[in-house]
């Protein structure tokens, strides 16, 4: 527990929809638990805002313990704040200084536009989910479970891959807003398990056109979208990705 | 109005498999003639929604998030149960069925509970053959562990992350089903109204949340896949999001709601620790597995756990229940830890907390162990609280997590309006008045992929549907009604915040119809949330307007059914003269303290009919228990 109450200067993106002119706007927030999250310092900012008639800064945000994957800003820069590993609702105030001005903005790419001030939209990972994102098995078709043994290596590298939760820090980390690593995390998931090797090649094809028609750009090795992944997705799975695609194009019978 | 339970006669071994048979079919040819409205898209949600598609069916789907993969069972963390007995250690469906059962304190129906632990098998292999990455042994089979409420190692776990994997693997096949142009995805809309016509479901009114537009949709039949309502409390485990009202409004519209007083009062969620807090976080239960729960021996002990030694700690746990010890039912352990923090043993600012200790754990298994099974908690904790839990232990404290109670639902999961199905949290069926570890993951996904496609067939090929476009005159009618119900939040204009209504509701409801309850303080509490919801409606500010996107309206509507719900929760708590599972009713307990069940006077379904707000009539779905016979739930 810390003691001592933290006086904030906030600069906030606001923006009224997706073709109204955005702005910083300054408010102030005080009083703040240094225990408090993030989150729940802009809860105060936006109750005090209310009870005075004023519109709150809309943001997104729903589980506020690092998984659902809804909540995501720019803080300073840097996608979900300061730290490495974690989403901004798992930020907490601690980590900031009393007196400290605040950048806060919504994250950044043309395949994410902004809906209302820190909201962007970014169903364009849906859609490539459901482009080729998972594995053709119906309901009640499966066999029984032990009939698939899975290396516990593999088993483990999968999962790691797995934890990605869609935040889209990745894509605004980048200078490119490559969608690489959240693509990469999927077809790495699914291609180290013997169950996702039937569409291993199609999968792949499928998922990276659909990216490509999104308008994601391209990665070219920046990193940051590992150093800001607040689930630490490995840019190694970018390289299985590389080679998942190219291993496709050449064994694949299938037409692009 | 009768209810009737439609429980399948025979053998409980056979009731499914008999059902089964005797359902009607609809024809490949004519299930594209069907639409199905799936309103959720959680585990039992997004798990319906893939099967029905899958089936043939037209299925639309509303979920309020921006992705299907946000629904709140993402953030379920310790595992599923199954049947499987891997682990060789005697397990079958009849004792997972007992356990449930026993641990639900005999107030679930038993057929549901064993059809629950019946297809319990096929979840693993669906799960599985979509590639949920589940903890493997070296060999490259499937690993377990153990959980609350159980002595068998039946649980089958990704990580700390097994609601992610599972919600995941379901969102993976209804994506699937998108892809393919069988189910219509609608993200960002909240559903408002039910449209009921010729007394059958038949739509739903929602809300565009970006545009503000109200939008119609038509169907053949409506499935509510929505979620618990512990945000009742203000502060619990669930997701900010977490609400009533699409239950709500369906139960004002002729759906029963059963058993709304059972909450289940989670024991390992991180204790309050400022003022400004706007949830609670919980850890998960799979701690309890190698976390040994203790507090001082000596009242008011204010050294730091490590300075005090061995013989000075009371494992109370392990004290009280040593069959079970720290693995005792979360009822159980919840109000052991109150009942320690009350007497004056707690620990922590506050003394409103327990110890959750790993030290032995860790000297017993290594850091490495620990941090392979719990590290992703581990980190949770120290980012929240600041300490270390490899070093000192960690403080928990009980927390509103899952409600029990939720719309009446028959063995089809059909509610009381014909054509409108409940499945999952949202249902108040399988789990009765207590809800063991691992069992939530297993009965949203049990009814959405081996129950409802089976059961709504039946129903579409019996009934005559007359053809309702979303022009009809219901329709209209319902979203009107929610015009004018937006618009009168807008226009009152008041002085108090919607968060700060809601914060007070959730104190009463935390004080008086929390842990443990007893006849003035619900009285007291009936009154106070009276008056409040008066205070609601006469002096709520809601800024901005309605065409647009508007988070304080949202929430706005959501606390105004949570006043309503309220009332009901603390009225239904008061009728039932017993202590059951997360029910505690303090005029009714043992000598030493533990719950004692009316089992003559209490073994039914409770199921409120609405009748106007602040108004209800109690309907009674007996329970008969045929195979398990209601003992005392001793787990000393």
């Amino acid at each position: 527990m810390s003691s001592g109450k933290l006086n904030l200067t906030l600069k906030v993106w606001r923006q009224a929809g997706p073709d109204a002119k955005g702005e910083f706007v300054t408010y102030y927030a005080k009083n703040i638990s240094p225990d408090a999250s993030f989150l729940e310092m802009l809860d105060i900012v936006n109750e005090e805002l209310e009870a005075k008639g004023e519109e709150p800064i809309a943001y997104e945000h729903d589980c506020r313990e690092g998984i659902c994957g809804t909540c995501g800003m720019v803080i300073n820069g840097r996608p979900h704040g300061p730290l490495q590993g974690i989403t901004t609702c798992q930020l907490h105030m601690r980590h900031f200084k009393d007196g400290d001005v605040i950048y806060i903005e919504p994250f950044r790419a043309k395949a994410f536009p902004v809906i209302k001030d820190l909201i962007v939209d970014r169903s364009a990972f849906d859609k490539i989910i459901q482009a080729g994102g998972f594995i053709s098995v119906n309901t009640g078709s499966a066999p029984e479970a032990n009939t698939i043994p899975v290396k516990k290596e593999n088993a483990e590298l999968a999962m790691d891959a797995a934890a990605c939760i869609g935040c889209g820090a990745c894509v605004a980390a980048c200078p490119n807003a490559s969608a690489m690593l959240f693509v990469s995390a999927k077809v790495s998931h699914l291609a180290l398990l013997p169950q996702g090797l039937p569409e291993r090649e199609i999968r792949v094809q499928k998922m990276v056109a659909k990216m490509d028609e999104l308008g994601f750009g391209n990665c070219s090795n920046v990193g940051a979208c590992e150093a800001e992944c607040p689930k630490e997705i490995k840019i190694t799975n970018i390289a299985r990705l590389n080679r998942e695609f190219y291993r496709a194009r050449f064994l694949s019978n299938v037409e692009d | 109005m009768a209810l009737e339970s439609k429980i399948p006669s025979g053998p409980i071994q056979e009731k499914w498999t008999n059902h089964k048979f005797n359902l009607k079919l609809v024809s490949p040819a004519n299930k594209r003639k069907y639409e199905i409205i799936v309103v959720g898209t959680g585990l039992a949600g997004a798990s319906a929604a893939a099967s029905l598609a899958e089936l043939g069916y037209n299925v639309t789907v509303l979920t309020f998030h921006d992705s299907p993969r946000r629904a709140h069972s993402i953030a379920a963390q310790g595992g599923i149960n199954a049947a499987k007995n891997y682990p060789n250690d005697n397990d079958s469906i009849y004792r997972l069925f007992y356990d449930t059962l026993k641990g639900g304190d005999y107030r679930a129906r038993e057929a549901n509970v064993y059809r629950l632990a019946e297809v319990s098998n096929n979840i693993i292999d669906q799960c599985v053959a979509q590639g949920v990455p589940f903890a493997r042994e070296y060999g490259g089979l499937l690993d377990n562990r153990s959980f609350g409420g159980a002595q068998l190692s039946r649980t089958f776990y990704a990580r700390g992350q097994t609601g992610q994997q599972l919600l995941l693997g379901a969102y993976s096949a209804l994506s699937r089903q998108v892809g393919l142009g069988r189910i219509k995805l609608y993200t960002r809309r909240e559903m408002l109204g039910l449209v009921v016509i010729d007394g059958l479901a038949r739509g739903v009114v929602a809300r565009n949340l970006v545009t503000g537009e109200m939008e119609r949709f038509a169907g053949h039949a409506v499935v509510l896949a929505t979620g618990g309502y512990s945000r009742v409390f203000y502060l619990s485990t669930n997701a900010m999001n977490c609400n009533a009202t699409a239950i709500w409004r369906a139960h004002k519209k002729g759906a029963f709601f059963g058993n709304p007083c059972f909450t289940q009062i989670h024991p390992t969620s991180l204790p309050l620790h400022h003022e400004q807090q706007s949830k609670l976080t919980l850890m998960s239960e799979s701690l309890r597995n190698d976390g040994r729960v203790w507090v001082p021996k000596k009242k008011g002990d204010k050294r730091p756990p490590n300075q005090i030694p061995e013989d000075e700690r009371d494992y109370y746990l392990e004290r009280m229940y040593p069959s079970y010890g720290n693995l005792t039912p979360r009822d159980i352990a919840s109000r052991a830890a109150k009942r320690m923090c009350d007497e004056g043993y707690g620990v922590g600012e506050t003394g409103q907390a327990v110890y959750l200790d790993f030290s032995d754990a860790i000297k017993r298994l290594g850091k490495k162990v620990i941090e392979e099974r719990y590290g992703n908690l581990f980190q949770m904790y120290e980012m929240i609280t600041g300490d270390n839990p490899y070093e000192v232990p960690m403080k928990i404290y009980p927390a509103p997590h899952y409600t029990m109670g939720g719309l009446w639902v028959d063995y089809n999961l059909m509610s009381t309006i014909p054509g409108l199905y409940v499945i999952g949290e949202a249902n108040f069926s399988d789990h009765g008045a207590n809800r063991l570890g691992a069992s939530a993951l297993m009965q949203g996904l049990a009814d959405g992929y081996f129950i409802l496609p089976y059961t709504i067939g039946d129903y579409l090929a019996s009934q005559k549907f007359i053809p309702v476009k979303t022009d009809h005159e219901e329709f209209e009618k319902e979203e009107k009604a929610q015009r004018d119900l937006i618009k009168r939040l807008i226009s009152i204009n008041g002085k108090r915040t919607v968060d700060d209504i809601h914060r007070e509701l959730g104190k009463i409801m935390w004080d008086y119809v929390g842990m443990s309850r007893n006849e003035q303080g619900l009285k007291k509490a009936i009154q106070m949330i009276r008056d409040l919801r008066e205070e609601f409606w006469r002096n709520v500010k809601v800024p901005g307007n309605d065409m647009d996107l508007n988070q304080t309206l949202e929430r706005a509507g959501r606390v105004a059914d949570f006043l309503e719900l309220g009332e009901l929760m603390a009225i239904d708590a008061l009728h039932r003269n017993e202590s059951c599972g997360g029910h505690f009713r303090e005029e009714y307990q043992t000598e030493d303290g533990e719950a004692k069940r009316d089992d003559e006077n209490f073994a039914y379904v409770a199921a409120w009919e609405f009748k106007d707000v602040g108004n209800w009539e109690l309907h009674k779905e007996p329970l008969v228990f045929e195979y398990v016979k209601p003992s005392t739930r001793s787990y000393k």
